[in-house]
């Protein structure tokens, strides 16, 4: 529908150039959105989608190319400049001041007109923000606090904000992570309507069923330079992925490979009880049971639980009530050391933060858990020769022992990480979305890690937002809605929708 | 032309030695323009400053007696900072070191000397130790913000200190003369609780190095060992970067704090003892307070980018332009100069360190297009 000749596109980045410490995020990428297009910007983990983005909005200056709007040159000094010329994003954490209401915070940073009075009058904001809802198909309560919402609703907010100042760009930064698949095809609606407004949606993603299920133009990304920009029409999922990757790929679905379960049980759980950090009931009574061999899947709507019970059996978060016991030895709680003691390996959810020490390097990282040799002195070596060694069987790449952590890429710290908890040779793993963020290549090869490992005999508690993954790996799968298990599902015969339902709190028909 | 910061891609070597260095030269350009202003002559006024502080007779000498708390503090916020705590008390617990290390020397005045030292030091150590153990556990186990308790603490120690000489009969006070109970002081302590000293250089201008000194570079040692070479350091490492990490590792955090806490207190609390051998022979709590031992040490510490023996290095520049602050007060030297010296110095030495991360580029501009650098300025 857009693409008139004469008209210059809304957005065109030509050779936008950014340098980090070590790392040249983006080299020379062009980028074109028109006017009412949802155009998607797709991507490995680490190629440069979210610089692109911040760029755009202000956010970072970039060192090189420039921007137009509309066929206008543009400078950003500040978001303030990127929000006045109608750029708006809505960013993978959410930046919204969780005691205000929807109304306000939908107001905040605006500075136009009626939000530059000193008194603010909530009812004419509110009734704006009612209203621009009804049109979009955007419900949530203008006078709710933002802490009583929901992630989904959260989001509608971040989109409101974006249509209250009147933007005519939007980038999403992907918007689908905390979603159900149900909450994802309203998004798709929304997104659809706003585009046929007039504004520009820029998508950012690295699911390629969702690329093309909302938008009409897709430009890949890899390794900081813009690879391609094609009609979604002629691209399959198969060529999108060969594009992101730079090469070919056996399957783009990882393929369900059967692990056979022996019968002993090594990790139960009863009736498990424990507090969210806002003190808040995070866990309601789950029971669980895994045997040897076994990969467990826990789905579900980020939020619901899952990092309670990734803690609380791993021995970070205490539980209010419950058992837990590996290989039928009850397990004290509360205490990662004895958990670790036990034989229960922690893939964490975050990475960066709790998965290693961010500013030390990949020998004392892998040594994170393994440290404690005899006597007081660290055996400094011993701790090198064998982060060389996991290193190479893990394929580590772009990475010494001597290296920072934080200047490895998601897939390859999750490797340091997967290495150090497979080399204390666990009873039991626990993996929090191991593969969240990581691109296909490293996704496959996690997968691949978390197989060969059930396949020896550990049993996996996997915990994930991803259901084609969950579909693919888990032997069982279980639901957990608001801290409890919602259900049990049967991958073999379950559709995503069927767990989708789940997800959302609805139970089986 | 447009200025532009941007942030180095990487940080070269020669830089970690070169932005100090030119951090004092800025410092002492800067006093230069204020001596200036005010109608002194600059170079004469440094000429003296650093005949005072390294080169006249036993200027060095007493460079080391300026320079031996110093280290001491120093070292203590160096200690706790590695965790990212942040003691601000080692004021307090080198007023309870010296509290400690002179009851001990009171109480064991029969010992023979080198076994005195020795238990004046423990006594030291764990004096300084208790006293940090408040904000350690309050921090540990409260979550009490460590910087404000060991600051109020700093008070509550100053205050114990005057109770003990001024306002009571205590065992440290010396009640023996008619004239003591009038003036108060504390009670000398006996001769084999002198610390020795070893005279270096005897010709020149001389140098003694006083035992405090060798016990500062002794702890230096100790604690650079400590950290990089055992357990407790690699733990301790882990917890400063990444409390989560470290919690997740199995790492039992709480005793860690307090640990650091008390093995910064011990340290600041050894300075203590070092005082009381050393110096004053008595505790003297007019001496021990007026210099400010304990905040001269965060600046010697932040200088020294907690490194213990840049710590030690700094110690002695610092105790070089205080000593020299002291030695030439009178008419003819502005008696602020020192204050302002340091001042500057601490300034500036901040102020560069934006230059370890940042670079400063100049963009020329023509019309619309930003200029796009064609090759990277070397590291």
């Amino acid at each position: 529908m857009p693409e008139h000749a004469s008209t210059p596109p809304a957005v065109r980045l030509r050779g936008i150039t950014k340098r980090f410490p070590g790392v040249v995020a983006n080299d020379g990428v062009d980028f074109e959105a028109a006017a009412g297009e949802v155009h998607a910007l797709l991507g490995e983990n680490g190629a440069g989608k979210t610089t692109l983005s911040n760029v755009m909005t202000g956010l970072y200056r970039p060192d090189g190319g420039s921007i137009e709007l509309y066929g206008r040159p543009v400078e950003f000094r500040s978001p303030r400049d990127a929000l006045d010329a109608g750029v708006s994003m809505v960013h993978q954490h959410f930046r919204l001041v969780g005691a205000f209401t929807v109304a306000e915070n939908v107001v905040l940073g605006d500075h136009r007109g009626e939000a530059r009075t000193f008194r603010l009058r909530p009812r004419r904001i509110e009734r704006r923000v009612a209203e621009l809802g009804e049109q979009y198909g955007l419900a949530v309560n203008p006078r709710a606090k933002i802490w009583q919402l929901s992630l989904g609703e959260q989001q509608r907010v971040e989109i409101l904000k974006a249509l209250y100042r009147e933007s005519r760009v939007l980038i999403l930064d992907e918007p689908t992570a905390v979603l159900t698949p149900q909450e994802a095809e309203t998004l798709f609606v929304t997104l659809r309507s706003m585009a046929d407004d007039g504004r520009t949606i820029v998508f950012i993603s690295h699911k390629l069923n969702e690329v093309k299920a909302v938008a009409e133009r897709v430009t890949v990304l890899r390794g900081g330079r813009s690879v391609a920009t094609a009609p979604t029409t002629d691209a399959t999922p198969q060529s999108l992925a060969e594009l992101m990757v730079g090469r070919e790929l056996a399957a783009i679905r990882p393929e369900r490979v059967e692990v056979p379960v022996e019968d002993e049980t090594l990790l139960e759980v009863e009736d498990l009880w424990a507090d969210g950090d806002r003190g808040e009931t995070a866990l309601r009574g789950v029971s669980l049971r895994i045997r040897a061999g076994e990969i467990l899947a826990v789905a579900g709507v980020a939020g619901n639980g899952q990092r309670e019970l990734a803690e609380t059996i791993t021995g970070l978060r205490p539980a209010t009530r419950g058992l837990i016991s590996v290989r039928g030895k009850r397990l004290r709680g509360g205490d990662p050391r004895r958990a670790i003691r036990a034989g229960i390996a922690h893939v964490p959810e975050d990475r960066l933060g709790t998965g290693v020490a961010p500013s030390l390097d990949v020998a004392s990282n892998a040594a994170l858990k393994s440290y404690r040799g005899q006597g007081p002195f660290l055996r400094r070596r011993l701790i090198r020769r064998r982060a060389d060694e996991l290193i190479r069987t893990f394929d580590v790449r772009g990475a010494t022992h001597a290296t920072p952590a934080r200047q490895l890429s998601g897939g390859n710290l999750q490797k340091v990480v997967l290495g150090r908890e497979f080399s204390a040779k666990p009873t039991v793993l626990v993996a929090a979305s191991p593969t969240r963020g990581l691109d296909v290549a490293a996704m496959a090869s996690v997968h691949g890690y978390l197989r060969e490992a059930a396949a020896e005999g550990m049993a996996i508690l996997l915990i994930s937002e991803d259901l084609d993954e969950i579909l693919a790996l888990a032997h069982r799968v279980v639901v957990l809605y608001e801290g409890e298990l919602a259900g049990e599902v049967d991958p073999h015969g379950a559709t995503v929708n069927e767990i989708g339902l789940l997800m959302a709190g609805g139970s089986r028909a | 032309m447009t200025i532009r910061i941007e942030r180095r891609l990487e940080q070269p070597h020669w830089l970690a030695v070169a932005v100090p260095s030119a951090s004092i030269v800025l410092a002492l350009l800067l006093t230069g323009a204020v001596l200036l202003v005010t109608g002194h002559d600059p170079v004469h006024a440094y000429h003296r400053l650093f005949d005072a502080a390294f080169v006249g007779k036993d200027a060095l000498t007493q460079t080391l007696v300026s320079a031996t708390p110093l280290a001491f503090t120093g070292l203590a916020a160096a200690a706790a900072f590695r965790m990212q705590l942040f003691n601000i008390g080692a004021e307090g617990q080198l007023y309870f070191g010296a509290i400690f290390a002179a009851a001990t020397a009171l109480y064991l005045h029969s010992w023979p000397s080198a076994l005195l030292i020795a238990a004046m030091v423990v006594a030291g150590a764990v004096g300084g130790a208790a006293w940090a153990a408040i904000p350690g556990v309050l921090r540990a186990f409260c979550r009490t913000n460590e910087i404000i308790t060991s600051l109020m603490l700093n008070y509550v120690a100053a205050l114990i200190l005057n109770y003990l000489i001024f306002d009571s009969l205590s065992y440290w006070r010396d009640t023996s003369t008619p004239e003591a109970k009038v003036f108060p002081q504390g009670k000398m302590l006996p001769g084999g609780a002198n610390w020795p000293s070893w005279g270096i250089v005897h010709s020149g201008p001389g140098l003694v190095i006083p035992l405090g000194f060798g016990v500062a570079v002794l702890v230096a040692v100790g604690l650079w060992a400590l950290y990089s070479r055992t357990r407790f350091g690699f733990e301790v490492q882990v917890l400063g970067d990444s409390p989560r990490a470290a919690r997740y590792a199995g790492i039992r955090t709480r005793r860690k704090i307090l640990a650091v806490m008390c093995l910064s207190g011990a340290i600041a609390g050894i300075g203590g003892a070092s005082q009381d051998g050393d110096f004053r022979h008595l505790l003297d709590p007019r001496g021990l307070q007026q210099a400010g031992y304990g905040y001269a040490g965060i600046v010697v510490a932040a200088l020294g980018r907690y490194n213990p023996f840049a710590v030690v290095l700094i110690s002695v520049l610092l105790g070089g332009l205080q000593n020299a602050g002291y030695a030439l007060q009178g008419a003819d030297f502005p008696s602020g100069l020192v204050g302002v010296m340091e001042g500057l110095i601490l300034f500036s030495a901040l102020g560069c360190e934006l230059l370890r991360r940042y670079r400063v580029r100049v963009v020329r501009r023509t019309g619309h297009e930003p200029t796009v650098p064609a090759t990277e300025p070397t590291s």
